[in-house]
């Protein structure tokens, strides 16, 4: 064993101060105990490599718990279904952004995964035959685009709460090394590029650990909180993406950001697409289903951007509901009061507490919301993080992977599908799990970190920790948010989003005055909101830039001064890189995967787009 | 020798009052339970004036609104804020709930915000819950067979999947155990409400083989049969689930297979 990985060592000194550091050696670091970062803990930890995880919250805090309506998966427990099908709605979901050999290994897997969750124990919904009861979901469709699918698993409207659990669960089993409630700072990079592992702060006592591993894993979910309004939770700040973004490397397709239909008015909080998959419908002011006009065959259950674009364009001609016309409804009240108890509690409990609506009295006030982010690291369907390098566009970064919504496989391309992610974090981090248990050894011999590694980090904990500014962290947070919020919408334009450009540059700068109150190291919220924000505006300034600097309409990122998709030029991944003060965006693309895995299925062309 | 009075250092002072924001016409005084691991000082209890005008309805919407607005070093626990993630629960009004789902309009007076009873406090209203996780853990919170798994899925029906109803929504957040005082004066033998809940969850999962293996872990004393049917669980459970019951049901099943 070599010597870093032995008790603790003497910190160097920042400041004239000195941050003692502990140092940790295992074969995998896992960062984030969502459904990605469970999974991938819990098959590395099979493999029998000595596996870590770090989350800044206890696992089963994680906002895996949130999701609702279900996890796709071609069982044909409904009726028949086939994998392949499956396939082609996600590539027409993703506005053929999506690279071919990942959605390919997604949906091929995507049955044995649910299977190993049923056998872990989640508690699914049944059949009259006892099988896995399964929804229709938006874009999810029979015999490429014929009939509607039946394909979303669910576990009633707590899909995601009862795999968070199970996957917990499943990881208590394998006896794994749980790091809970710390916050991971920085990447260890050394000088030939290879991710070495990290550093981070232990909440409880305000130590900072070293962890020195073959491969680092981030899990670390999207960064809806850019955002003023989003159906994410508090702790969704995107921290590996900023963490990624110091470490030099690229993050991918960060433009493109999922408005869910359904968030409810005010509150943000999520309603489940599930609840249209059990027969709910939107309404108008004027009482009309309108979703009939904008998609004639799928109606309410058209991909995401679609029913938001139209909700938005109803309420933007003056048909939103409400004192100031500008929401929409969700009716539920037509549905058996017995299949809202069986199949919708959950979210009948949320429409109770946050909008004080009975479901089966009245409708829901619901609102697009800012709910799921398409892009993050760039991997391969190994998990493996890539970068552009001398004009290879799909370079290994070595000891780097990335799960989850953290991570850009690309499977989702320009928009996701519902109940694609939950699908996605049990596929690929068993995919990050297998592809560790084949190149690293258990108990590998590592290298000596560099006498230096994490100074780096520390500095930069040190620099905030110290921040005496004059802007407080909560501040520059709201500004940021706002002005994502009014520049950055379902709508965008050339003038709105170079203006926000500048707007979120100049919030980017104010960011030097950050005042941070408290000065402790003990549960110190104030200086871990900040290294959140710091992760925040660094994701919010590329996202910015990356929407002015594409010039066409695809998925989720609708130009109205570009309304086409525009393949001969833009069928490509945005790669983008922010310069060390946080404001400059260098971009660069990456060619879409214009094949698939195996010769079992062809390449899907492009091709209009219509539901 | 019992100690019947809190230690000297324990003892919660008057804090600080904080002035009211200028300007703001209806405000709701926020009294809430501070102690810093830091300063040596004992605990005490600070008073906020939250303007409900520029806030969200509910006892976390004020609390975040201290922090971005008056006090950033005001520390606790918040994650989903639509009660599912379990991460805000405290003592609110004297009854352990979730901060996200509380709504201060049904409070009368201030708020009067404490963390947790009977945990040690890591900071302000942030419990050290490591106790609570690892008994949790003790009743292995996954499924067993013996069978080899089927190729597809483990067939169960509509009735024995409703068994799990009102039990696999628990979402750990410490409410239900830490109201009980059986739980208070017995943490480290009795294993409280939520992992019994959590126990009984598995224990009646029609698919789960190691039913005798489970009801054996709990033959004790204490692991089980400490709960006197206080029923403070049940009635702090935010999630509306009846730990409760599944004790009782678990105490049945004990107590059935005495009889062959």
């Amino acid at each position: 064993m070599a010597k870093n990985g032995s008790g603790n060592g003497k910190a160097p000194s920042i400041n004239g101060r000195a941050y003692p550091l502990n140092d940790h050696t295992y074969d995998v670091v896992v960062v984030g105990a969502g459904g990605a970062g469970l999974r991938a803990v819990v098959g590395c930890s099979r493999a029998g490599l000595r596996t870590a995880c770090l989350t800044k919250v206890f696992p089963t805090r994680s906002h895996t718990v949130a999701a609702q309506g279900g996890i796709s998966a071609a069982l044909g427990n409904m009726g028949p279904d086939d994998w392949r099908w499956h396939m082609y709605d996600t590539v027409k979901g993703a506005d053929w952004l999506g690279d071919q050999d990942a959605i390919e290994y997604l949906c091929r897997n995507a049955p044995a995964a649910v299977y190993e969750l049923e056998h872990w124990g989640v508690p699914f919904s049944r059949t009259e035959e006892g099988k896995i009861y399964q929804r229709p979901f938006g874009g999810m469709t029979t015999d490429y685009g014929k009939g509607i699918a039946q394909r979303t698993c669910a576990a009633a409207d707590r899909t995601g709460h009862a795999m968070l659990h199970t996957l917990y669960g499943a990881s208590v089993k394998h006896s794994a090394e749980f790091y809970v409630e710390y916050f991971v700072i920085d990447l260890i990079m050394d000088d030939e590029g290879r991710c070495r592992g990290v550093v981070a702060i232990n909440l409880d006592d305000g130590t900072i650990h070293r962890f020195r591993a073959q491969m680092t894993i981030l899990a670390t979910g999207g960064y809806g909180r850019v955002y003023y309004s989003c159906t994410g939770a508090h702790t969704q700040t995107g921290d590996g993406n900023g963490i990624v973004l110091r470490a030099g490397l690229p993050v991918q397709d960060l433009e493109f950001i999922q408005f869910h239909p359904t968030g409810i008015y005010g509150a943000g909080c999520l309603i489940t697409e599930g609840s249209r998959g059990e027969g709910g419908y939107l309404v108008n002011s004027e009482g009309e289903r309108f979703m009939e006009r904008y998609a004639p065959s799928a109606k309410d259950l058209a991909s995401r951007d679609v029913v938001s674009r139209a909700m938005t364009v109803e309420i933007r001609e003056g048909r939103g509901v409400g004192k100031n016309k500008d929401h929409i409804f969700l009716h539920l009240d037509h549905l058996d009061p017995k299949v809202l108890a069986e199949r919708l509690p959950g979210i009948s409990e949320s429409a109770k507490i946050f909008s004080g609506v009975d479901v089966t009295k009245e409708p829901i006030p619901v609102l697009p919301t800012v709910h799921y982010n398409m892009g993050g690291v760039p991997t391969n369907y190994h998990a493996e993080a890539l970068t552009k390098k001398e004009g290879d566009p799909d370079r290994v970064v070595p000891g780097l992977m990335a799960v989850g919504e953290a991570a850009c496989v690309s499977v989702h391309g320009a928009n996701r599908l519902g109940s694609n992610s939950l699908i996605d974090i049990v596929v690929f981090g068993r995919a990050a799990a297998d592809r560790c248990a084949a190149v690293l050894e258990p108990n590998g011999s590592q290298p000596e970190l560099p006498a230096n590694a994490g100074d780096k980090a520390l500095a930069r904990l040190d620099k905030f920790r110290n921040a005496n500014g004059g802007t407080p962290t909560a501040e520059l947070r709201l500004r940021m948010q706002k002005v994502m919020q009014a520049n950055c919408a379902v709508f965008r334009t050339g003038e709105i989003l170079s203006e926000g450009v500048r707007l979120i540059d100049e919030v980017a700068a104010s960011a030097a005055d950050v005042k941070v109150t408290d000065r402790s190291l003990i549960w110190n919220t104030d200086l871990i909101e900040t290294l959140e924000f710091d992760n925040l505006i660094a994701q919010a300034v590329v996202a910015m830039n990356a929407a002015n600097n594409r010039t066409e309409s695809r998925g989720a990122h609708a130009r109205e001064d570009y309304p086409n998709r525009d393949d001969q030029n833009w069928m490509k991944h945005t790669l983008a890189w922010l310069d060390s003060d946080g404001r400059k965006v260098t971009i660069d693309y990456r060619p879409v995967h214009t094949y698939t895995l195996t010769n079992e299925v062809p390449y899907i062309e492009p091709k209009a787009r219509v539901y | 020798m019992v100690e019947f009075t809190l230690p000297k250092n324990s003892r919660v002072t008057e804090g600080k009052v904080w002035p009211a924001p200028q300007g703001a016409q209806n405000v709701r005084e926020y009294r809430i339970y501070r102690w810093n691991p830091d300063d040596g000082k004992n605990p005490r209890i600070d008073t906020y004036s939250v303007n409900v005008d520029d806030c969200g309805p509910m006892v976390l919407d004020g609390l975040l609104w201290i922090k971005n607005n008056i006090d950033p070093t005001l520390t606790f626990r918040r994650s989903c804020r639509e009660g599912i993630c379990g991460s805000c629960a405290m003592n609110i009004d004297g009854e352990n709930t979730l901060a996200c789902t509380k709504d201060m309009h049904e409070t009368k007076g201030p708020v009067k915000i404490y963390p947790l009873p009977h945990q040690p406090v890591a900071k302000d209203l942030v419990p050290d819950l490591t106790n609570f996780f690892a008994q949790h853990a003790l009743i292995q919170p996954f499924l067993q067979t013996e069978t080899p798994p089927p190729e597809k899925e483990w067939k169960q029906s509509r009735e024995d999947r409703e068994k799990l109803d009102g039990l696999y929504e628990c979402i750990l957040c410490a409410c239900c155990s830490t109201a009980c005082p059986e739980y208070w004066w017995n943490p480290d033998r009795y294993l409280g409400p939520a992992a019994l809940l959590h126990a009984y969850r598995w224990v009646i999962d029609s698919r789960d083989e190691a039913t005798g293996e489970r009801l054996d872990a709990l033959e004790d004393p204490f692991r089980l049969f400490r709960c006197v049917t206080i029923l403070n669980c049940s009635k702090a459970c935010p999630k509306s689930l009846n730990p409760a019951k599944a004790i009782a049901e678990l105490k049945k099943l004990m107590v059935e297979r005495q009889k062959i």
